[in-house]
């Protein structure tokens, strides 16, 4: 992260070359997600749903977000205290998202007992 | 310039000059705004989980789904068009629209890439494809929407015998009217993104072609603008797995 700060006022700019190890990491990255998106396109078709799928899906689902947010986002080259503080939060959504979709599956049960016992 | 960085040196971290975390104040704030804007996304995407796990699901074979307001839709019965043909396709249209979308967030990023290096043009041209990426993702969900409202030639059939095409707040012939409700909600809360997106990018790009950030001597705004469109992408991401392959 180059901080054009200390340039400020400096009259003309210099033009620097493409750099090469950069761009190659950025369409590695975006070969990553593309390998990942058509894999997920293919088990939709080829596995049985079920609890297996839908680990399978999210967990390659929080590697795209790894890819996107680590090098596209570059959060993986800020100072650490900046990583947490996005990451910690985050963390306490995944366990919210969870313990929802527990609680759905309770009131699911608690539907269908009732339909039962009328 | 120079005067403040050396009465800096010696005072408190906080006290200006020194930036904290080593961001820009701007880029700080733009990652907690993103930080907020996953709150919301979160609430919607939750919800989704949450009424589609309390739903019955279909008990049989795959293969003999028929869609019924009683139980959950399976998406890839949902989502089978393309426009200009009539073959059934599961998911490719919208397996398209991702590709799309990440795309732009490439592009987007090789824009950011260039701006380190000052390089004018490569920003300029960057961005015109990142912002080319956003339209025609935009113009992919109005044709993804447009679909799913006009429904099938057979329709649903009601209990009481009436016949139902499509979707929209009320009814819905793909299942209950909840998955449409979720689905015009979470899909088109996303749209808006991307359209705010465009819109700032095409602000941001003007910027660029008439030298403001040349003159300024760095780039940053198009890293701020940039997170913010990858943002958009990786909410896309989750969409994407929540509402279309689970």
């Amino acid at each position: 992260m180059a901080h054009g700060h200390d340039h400020h006022h400096s009259s003309h700019t210099q033009v620097l070359p493409p750099d090469k190890a950069k761009i190659n990491l950025i369409w590695k990255t975006a070969l990553i997600l593309a390998i990942i998106t058509t894999m997920e396109f293919i088990l939709a078709f080829t596995v049985p749903r079920g609890t297996l799928l839908i680990t399978i899906f999210v967990s390659l689902t929080l590697v795209k977000a790894f890819y996107i947010v680590g090098e596209f986002m570059h959060l993986k080259y800020e100072v650490k205290t900046l990583i947490w503080s996005i990451i910690l939060p985050t963390m306490f959504i995944m366990w919210f998202i969870v313990a929802l979709i527990v609680e759905g599956d309770a009131i699911l049960f608690m539907r269908e007992s009732v339909l039962k016992n009328y | 310039m120079s005067t403040s960085t050396v009465i800096n040196k010696n005072s408190n971290i906080w006290n200006g000059g020194v930036e904290p975390l080593k961001a820009s104040y701007g880029k700080l704030m733009m990652w907690f705004f993103l930080l907020s804007d996953t709150l919301t996304f979160a609430a919607l995407l939750i919800t989704y989980a949450l009424s589609r796990f309390a739903s019955p699901t279909f008990a049989g074979d795959i293969k003999d789904f028929f869609p019924s307001q009683t139980w959950w839709p399976i998406p890839e019965k949902v989502y089978t068009h393309i426009p200009f043909t009539h073959i059934p396709a599961p998911l490719a249209f919208v397996g398209l629209m991702t590709f799309i979308l990440i795309m732009s967030s490439v592009t987007m990023v090789l824009a950011v890439e260039a701006g380190h290096r000052m390089d004018k043009i490569a920003v300029q041209k960057w961005m015109l494809w990142t912002i080319l990426g956003g339209l025609t993702f935009l113009g992919c969900q109005a044709w993804e929407w447009t679909i799913f409202i006009k429904g099938t030639e057979e329709g649903l059939k009601l209990a009481d015998g009436t016949i139902i095409h499509g979707a929209n707040l009320t009814m819905n012939e793909y299942g209950p009217p909840l998955f449409a409700d979720l689905f015009f909600f979470i899909t088109g809360f996303h749209g808006t993104h991307v359209f705010s997106g465009v819109l700032i990018n095409i602000i941001i790009f003007y910027n660029v072609a008439i030298g403001t950030y040349q003159q300024r001597g760095h780039y940053e705004m198009v890293e701020k603008v940039g997170l913010y469109w990858h943002f958009v992408d990786l909410v896309w991401v989750f969409v994407f797995t929540f509402f279309y392959l689970v």
